[in-house]
């Protein structure tokens, strides 16, 4: 298993709706019942972790949502104002203020990447640039999907060619070689067993080599069913459905083989899925595998702390 | 399980469709594409990004950022005739859209090359997130302009943020406007004017933070740009009133789930505000079972089904505990989609679609999902 308790930096990406941002609460959890220092940093503007604890942070605050875990809600402004701080002391501040440096900011394409690329990278450095913040063990990155999250990733060293020299190029190399080390940082796809977010989550597999010779760390399969009935049983119920005139009966029936026949085309994805993982034909070893990781499909109304508790269970097999 | 998406685009010569991701907002849109064409329209429908064997299957493989008609003998052959109907469908390339706005509003053929060639234009515009909105809006507005269909249906990218290509003009105006960065550092009174006191030292500053060269790289990109301002300012209020247009209308497609259906609430007032017209949402993938979620009657339904159906005690348990699962899902689909009824309010009709038993990904496929998005036989 790829022993993500030993990284600095988890990317958690994948398609959108597959539920990228309760398995990355989940692994934040699970993290830090080991005892690990967590933080959980959303990407997206939103601030679902911290919902989930029923705890409303300003944007861009680090909130504490229980022992050992963090949560904080990327703001772009507020992680322009802290480099610049850092950069030029107080007279950063004056540039924060600008307008003509807001335009700047705003205009130029692919700074809102650079800057939360940044920001994530500093909470996982051991001396905090922030003053007065404390380090963590392990960033646990709420990503957005594939695509942003691959800009995202590319975005340091592409600043860095462009710039060539001065204090973003330095700063741009100095991110992308931790994001490219994987020693310190680790990429995990979330995935449903679906057409489109098994084919995103190969696509994803092949631009990450691509952008970052980077390899996935785990898969992590999202929402799947149980196979609760066999292939013979399901003839035998096909049959009685026929015959079935009780209301309830007939509707218990035909509900248990609609979940049988969705829960039978998941198995074909997740085959799709590990053959597509399984390295590159017969000569991959054992060593290019992609350990991929199932979590059960939850019946409940809402994702509450305890049921992304329970998911955090199964995650911890990946730390 | 109700409504009828003929009924909702019946006067509509552009429509939207947006939702957050994972929905199936790129299905329905083929899918309604598809419907509207059976129904005696000229439709063209701009996907973002189409699983690979739904665009094999509609022949979408192939290059040219422009829309092609889709062979009717495709959806025939599954029981649904287009007739005088026409589909036209393309998918989108957000790097050559870009490419062909910058050539369209370029005064000139150098103007043209060097934006092309500036490194900070290659390497960073299609890395921008809200490129692929503000490209959507502008191929849109492109095939509107060109009025040769009779219905175009534009499906917006996959974002977690539903509501991220609402704000693509804006982000786009910013883009351009750059260019009054590009009076700023080039020094001069404008500039000073525009932007305030402290310029000077902000231009310090800003070397400072960025080092020279991407500075004057940045610089040149801006300047660049800044010949195109008038036309893209034109061309933004074109694309505003496009999406203001009473024939325009924007189709919310979610899923049953509680975290979408917040985000769809959230997107009407969005809306609302940007004085642009909702017809109405499509509730994807529902769960429903024959009880409609209403009867609680299940005790001892093992023994009901191991005496009514004659199952063994094994399967009949098994039988239970998925039917409970499912049940339960059922009764929480419909509170959601209670909820969402009452907050989008009566002018705003749903069409439920219950969840199928395979994934929509051929025209056969798409055939299926349109029996449920429309209520009548073309």
């Amino acid at each position: 298993m790829p022993g993500l308790a030993d990284k600095r930096l988890v990317f958690v990406t994948g398609k959108g709706g597959v539920g990228k941002s309760t398995v990355a609460l989940a692994l934040g959890i699970a993290a830090a019942r080991r005892g690990l220092r967590t933080i959980v940093a959303e990407l997206s503007g939103q601030a679902r972790a911290a919902e989930t604890f029923g705890v409303a942070p300003p944007s861009g605050e680090e909130v504490r949502l229980g022992d050992c875990l963090h949560a904080i809600s990327v703001d772009m402004e507020r992680a322009m104002e802290e480099y610049l701080h850092q950069r030029v002391g107080r007279v950063g501040d004056l540039l924060a203020g600008s307008r003509a440096f807001h335009a700047f900011a705003h205009a130029t394409p692919g700074m809102r990447e650079l800057l939360s690329i940044g920001k994530v990278w500093e909470l996982a450095q051991d001396r905090r640039r922030v003053p007065g913040a404390q380090p963590y063990d392990l960033v646990i990155v709420d990503a957005p999907a594939t695509g942003h999250a691959l800009g995202a990733l590319r975005a340091p060293a592409t600043f860095a060619d462009i710039a060539r020299v001065g204090p973003i190029a330095h700063q741009g190399r100095t991110i992308d070689a931790t994001l490219r080390d994987a020693a310190q940082t680790a990429v995990v796809a979330v995935s449903l067993a679906e057409e489109m977010p098994v084919t995103e989550t190969l696509v994803l597999r092949a631009r990450l080599r691509d952008a970052l010779d980077r390899e996935l760390a785990a898969v992590v399969v999202n929402a799947c069913l149980p196979e609760r009935i066999g292939p013979r049983q399901t003839r035998t119920l096909a049959a009685a459905l026929d015959g079935a005139d009780d209301r309830v009966v007939h509707a218990a029936l035909r509900a248990a083989l609609s979940e049988q026949a969705r829960a039978r085309a998941q198995r074909e994805q997740l085959a799709r899925l590990a053959d597509g993982l399984g390295g590159s034909g017969a000569a991959a070893g054992p060593a290019d595998e992609i350990p991929s990781l199932e979590l059960p499909y939850l019946f409940v109304e809402r994702l509450d702390a305890s049921a992304v508790g329970a998911l955090a269970d199964r995650l911890e097999a990946l730390l | 399980v109700s409504g009828d998406v003929a009924a909702l685009l019946a006067t509509t010569r552009v429509c939207v469709v947006g939702g957050s991701g994972g929905v199936g907002k790129t299905t329905a849109s083929a899918a309604i594409a598809a419907g509207m064409a059976a129904r005696g329209r000229k439709v063209a429908v701009v996907t973002i990004d189409p699983a690979r064997r739904l665009a094999t299957a509609l022949g979408l493989d192939e290059l040219g950022n422009e829309p092609h008609r889709i062979d009717a003998r495709r959806f025939a052959e599954h029981g649904l005739p287009l007739g005088d109907g026409e589909l036209w469908a393309m998918t989108l390339d957000p790097k050559r859209t870009f490419d062909e706005l910058i050539a369209r509003l370029s005064p000139d053929a150098e103007t043209r090359e060097r934006i092309l060639g500036n490194r900070v234009y290659r390497e960073l515009s299609d890395a921008v997130a809200g490129s692929q909105e503000f490209t959507a809006v502008a191929k849109l507005h492109e095939l509107a302009q060109a009025g040769d269909w009779d219905l175009l249906v534009l499906d917006t990218p996959p974002s977690r943020n539903a509501l991220d290509f609402l704000d693509a003009p804006d982000r786009l105006r910013a883009f351009f406007e750059g260019r009054a960065l590009q009076t700023l550092l080039r020094g001069g009174g404008a500039g000073l004017r525009l932007l305030g006191r402290g310029t000077g030292i902000v231009l310090g500053l800003l070397r400072r933070v960025t080092g020279a060269e991407l500075l004057s790289d940045l610089s040149e990109f801006f300047r660049l740009l800044g010949g195109l301002l008038g036309g893209f300012r034109t061309r933004a209020a074109e694309v505003e009133a496009l999406l203001r247009a009473p024939d325009t209308t924007f189709l919310l497609v979610t899923s049953p789930e509680r975290e979408p259906i917040d985000e769809a609430i959230y997107f009407q007032r969005r809306l609302r505000t940007a004085r642009m017209t909702l017809c109405g949402a499509v509730v994807n993938r529902m769960h429903v079972d024959e009880l409609g979620g209403g009867d609680d009657a299940l005790d001892d339904l093992d023994a009901r089904l191991a005496r009514a159906a004659g199952l063994s005690r094994a399967l009949a348990a098994s039988v239970a505990a998925a039917f409970a699962d499912e049940h339960a899902l059922a009764r929480r689909d419909a509170a959601n989609v209670a909820r969402l009824r009452e907050r989008l309010g009566a002018g705003v009709p749903l069409v439920c679609v219950p969840l199928l038993d395979e994934d929509v990904h051929d025209v056969e496929g798409l055939v299926r999902l349109g029996a449920r998005l429309f209520a009548h036989a073309p």
